[in-house]
């Protein structure tokens, strides 16, 4: 212990920074901040419908006036350490609201222009024979069903034993080679991962090969790592103390895993893997180089080109018949589907998770 | 990375039958991942080759690979990085506000929300740039090169459809926005208790606080997650093959209808239509892709994995 | 320096639970103030509504005042920063920031409240308050050091170090030694008696010896039943408590006759 140096006065020379601060201190009225920027939104919003001014500089203006009033305000009243606290907020909140933006436009353009072909024909029939108006994306919702299910296929037993090989049996250099590798390879652009197939292919099949597997192939690549991390995050929040009781009851360890460890995590490895279907549903660049398009019903996935929801999408907007409009039409409604596939896969993993997974928690 | 799987077992006692195949099935899947992994590689080596080996006029271009390729390279470096600058500043504020500023009933929604931005497909993000976005530009381009048209990037003549590599860039902004804000929000999140009170307890201000305890602790998971969004951007394909209207050349020059393309893109307009020669060039092309977000993603990672060293938990 | 608080009628609250009702006592300037109490009773929860970090939960919220000397510290216009200023803070726990030095630890307070200041006043301020913590000889050669390097009983004094470093008008201390070995809890429980000299301590313990060595003035919380609010019991001086307190309940749990 050291000696304690108390031999210094009580009322030391000390500095004493607080000496007299007193406790109350300017403050804005309670929801100054708020209200404010509801004037100034107002205000951006007035210029835009009625100045005519463009939306995206409405909207930058605005952030900055807010920003700048109310850290004057806060200046003034309250001081600098305050001020730059509004300030900051007053940055984090508008950034914030700006990049809410995009997503709004995006969601009211896919539905504003999705809807016009949003009907039972567009589910019903494919584009076989049909140069103009008409014509429904049947095929490709199948190819896009068939061959994510087939991505499906490959990819969850191999991501599911590997997260199991990393979690319960990993040890070493292997392991840590895994671990590493798997997050690296989530970062693989889908078109590589779409050559790769194609290469693959290639090499047995001749160049110029397309099919429905080769698809699932490369976006079984981009599945696998995210079915690995998900399924290790959750197999890792499995209580030990479950897996010794059930080594105390001399049941072997495989037993102990998919008979304990696996049922406990379930809940969240099914959220895991629909949040990963959801991710590669949307692909467009891999199918568009393995797969191809096609204007018929193709549902084999070993028989050359099939339709793919995406695919279709880009092919309707890029190669447009004559008059344009009724492709385009297509491709929103495409789109459209699209987009409500993957939030309904959202809203399912949100709910698997919700529903089954607290029992882990403690 | 050649597997060893032999040596974990040596020291153990017998396995049941059972444990034998379930851990050897288990291992195998591992050893698979490695395999796809540097199976990518290997067969878009052997896929690449004929058109590295092939006589220069052969090449689309007619002068060789490097000379293909190099404008592509230039056109997805410079999109990628643009797109960075404005995509990580915005997503460190967005996961400020979501973990700090929000009232926290709706801190779940809005996070929630960010996650949906993250799942949007990517060719829905190009109809959007191609039809909502690109229009948007056209004023604001021809009032940057009025006015700043002394600055190389906004030299124009502005483009008149708007479909330039501002706008691709924005888009690829947009949407490696909610890839870098999970990762970051995540981080903010695992902030101990203990030290954003023990700055509060010093009489800090929210601001003061997250100075004191928010940043640094989340700081290498800013860079780790702004080096997988400037992988993500590096990569992206369809939503610049949509938007971006291309000539090849190289220019900085970011609001003119002349744009360089980046690979990713350059092969999903040309694979469909290319045959012999052509493919081996374009998968060469994306060999070089492959290489460059490979070289990203293992930095980024190793930067994230670092902080694991130096967290404050002990 | 030094200030009296005084507590009047404090109900607390999480959202719509109740917590803690109806406290009143008055904590003496220079003076080591001890909560007991069995868990869930309140009392840290009470020790965070005298700095209002009490608020920082969502729905937390408090009836009733609270007075430093003369001021109300839940008055209007009272700026929650300003009162955790000046009321330092001890957690059970110790938590140094892991990115800074011992050096800036100790200078995170002053940091925020006076940016002009001199480096050598400063090197002063530090080396004053680590002296006052007793950790100066033991890290004197290595300020530039991650506070994280030093062992438990070192972080905590620390952060004390931290905490008055900025000259407080009271510290708080929750559970101070809880996590600590008993020879950095000796070397804690020195320093109480050293700074109550100077300062207005506040301390929740589990460990009623301690609260017995290092305590003037002793309060116990209790449970009202199952389900129902904490209360203060009585508040006392130490003495007194533990010879002969006035209630039944304190009797029974100060002899471990308790539940």
């Amino acid at each position: 212990m050291p000696t304690p140096t108390t031999s210094k006065s009580p009322e030391s020379d000390l500095y004493t920074p607080l000496s007299g601060v007193p406790l109350t201190a300017g403050q804005l009225p309670r929801g100054a901040a708020p209200l404010t920027l509801l004037v100034v939104a107002l205000a951006a919003v007035g210029f835009w419908q009625f100045a005519d001014w463009s939306v995206a500089a409405c909207a930058v203006l605005g952030a900055l006036v807010y920003t700048l009033l109310i850290y004057t305000w806060s200046r003034i009243v309250e001081g600098s350490r305050k001020a730059t606290d509004r300030f900051v907020t007053a940055v984090v909140t508008c950034a914030f609201l700006l990049a809410l933006l995009p997503l709004v436009s995006v969601v009211v353009t896919v539905l504003s222009n999705g809807l016009a072909r949003f009907d039972t024909e567009f589910f019903s029939y494919s584009m076989r024979g049909i140069v103009g108006e008409g014509g429904g994306a049947y095929h490709a919702i199948m190819g896009t069903l068939i061959i994510t299910a087939l991505a499906t296929l490959i990819s969850v037993p191999v991501g599911l034993l590997t997260a199991i090989y990393l979690v319960e049996y990993g040890r070493g250099k292997l392991a840590k080679a895994i671990t590493f590798f798997v997050d690296v390879m989530t970062g693989i652009p889908s078109i590589v991962a779409g050559l790769f197939a194609y290469a693959l292919f290639a090499l047995i099949f001749g160049p110029g090969v397309r099919m429905g597997i080769m698809g699932a192939v490369a976006l079984s690549v981009l599945m696998i790592p995210v079915v690995v991390r998900s399924t290790e995050e959750m197999l890792k929040l499995v209580p030990n103390e479950l897996r010794e009781a059930s080594y105390a009851l001399a049941v072997p360890k495989w037993r102990t895993i998919t008979k304990v460890v696996l049922p406990t995590a379930l809940a969240g490895i099914a959220t895991g893997v629909t949040l990963a279907i959801a991710r590669v549903i949307g692909e467009t660049a891999p199918l568009l180089i393995t797969v191809g398009i096609t204007s018929s019903d193709n549902f084999n996935p070993f028989d050359g080109r099939m339709a793919t929801l995406s695919v279709f999408s880009y092919y309707e907007y890029v190669n447009p018949g004559v008059p344009p409009q009724f492709s385009l039409d297509r491709a929103w409604a495409a789109a459209l589907t699209l987009i409500i596939i993957v939030m309904v896969l959202n809203l399912i993993a949100r709910l698997i998770s919700r529903l089954f997974a607290p029992k882990t928690r403690g | 990375m050649p597997p060893s799987t032999d040596r974990p077992r040596a020291q153990k006692v017998p396995l049941r039958p059972g444990d034998r195949i379930f851990s050897g099935a288990s291992t195998g899947a591992g050893v698979l991942i490695l395999v796809v992994l540097a199976g990518v590689a290997a067969f878009l080596i052997v896929e690449a080759w004929p058109s590295l080996t092939a006589p220069a006029e052969d090449i689309p271009g007619g002068e060789g690979v490097a000379v293909y390729v190099w404008p592509l390279l230039f056109g997805t470096l410079i999109s990628a990085i643009f797109a960075l600058l404005i995509a990580s500043p915005l997503a460190v504020a967005i996961a400020l506000f979501v973990t700090y500023y929000s009232p926290r009933r709706i801190a779940q929604v809005l996070g929630y929300l960010i996650d949906l931005l993250a799942a949007v497909p990517s060719i829905i993000y190009g109809l959007w740039g191609f039809t909502v976005l690109a229009p948007l530009t056209v004023e604001p381009a021809n009032w940057l090169s009025e006015n700043l048209g002394f600055i190389p990037l906004f030299a124009g003549p502005p483009s008149a459809t708007g479909r330039t590599m501002l706008v691709a860039i924005i888009v690829l902004a947009v949407m490696i926005l909610p890839i870098i804000t999970a990762v970051v929000r995540e981080a903010f999140r695992q902030t101990p208790r203990l030290h954003e009170e023990a700055s509060l307890a010093l009489g800090a201000t929210r601001w003061e606080m997250i100075r004191m305890a928010a940043l640094p602790f989340g700081r290498s998971s800013i860079v780790g997650a702004s080096m997988l969004g400037l992988g993500r951007a590096l990569g992206e394909t369809m939503a610049v093959a949509i938007v971006l209207s291309v000539s090849g050349g190289v220019t900085f020059n970011l609001i003119s209808s002349a744009n360089p393309s980046t690979i990713a893109a350059n092969i999903a307009l040309q694979f469909p239509e290319s045959s012999g020669i052509a493919v081996n060039t374009l998968i060469a092309s994306g060999l070089v892709l492959f290489a460059i977000t490979l070289a990203v993603n293992m930095a980024a990672r190793a930067v994230i994995n670092r902080r694991k060293e130096f967290s404050g938990a002990n | 320096m030094a200030k009296r608080i005084e507590v009047k009628d404090l109900d607390i609250y999480y959202d719509k639970f109740l917590a803690v009702q109806g406290v009143s006592m008055t904590i003496q300037p220079r003076s080591v103030t001890a909560l007991i109490g069995p868990s869930g009773c309140g009392k840290s929860t009470f020790l965070r509504t005298l700095n209002r970090m009490h608020e920082l939960v969502p729905n937390a919220r408090v009836d009733g005042k609270i007075f430093m000397d003369d001021d109300d510290l839940y008055g209007p216009g009272v700026d929650p920063v300003n009162v955790r200023r000046q009321i330092g803070m001890v957690f059970q726990r110790p938590n140094p920031f892991p990115t800074m030095s011992i050096y800036d630890n100790v200078a995170a307070g002053l940091k925020l409240n006076n940016k002009r200041m001199r480096r050598s006043e400063m090197d002063d301020v530090v080396e004053r308050a680590l002296r006052s913590a007793n950790l100066w000889e033991e890290v004197k050669d290595r300020l530039g050091k991650p506070g994280s390097g030093l062992s438990g009983g070192q972080q905590q004094r620390l952060c004390i170090a931290r905490a008055i470093a900025v000259q407080p008008d009271v510290l708080l201390m929750d559970e101070p030694c809880s996590a600590l070995d008993p020879i950095s809890t000796q070397a804690i429980e020195d320093l109480m008696l050293e700074l109550k000299e100077k300062y207005t301590i506040v301390i929740v313990t589990h460990n009623m010896q301690q609260a017995a060595r290092v305590s003037d003035m002793t309060g116990f919380f209790n449970l009202q039943g199952v389900g129902k609010p904490g209360e203060l019991v009585e508040i006392d001086e130490t003495t007194k408590i533990f010879s002969t307190p006035s209630k039944k309940a304190t009797e029974d749990y100060i002899s471990g006759r308790f539940g």
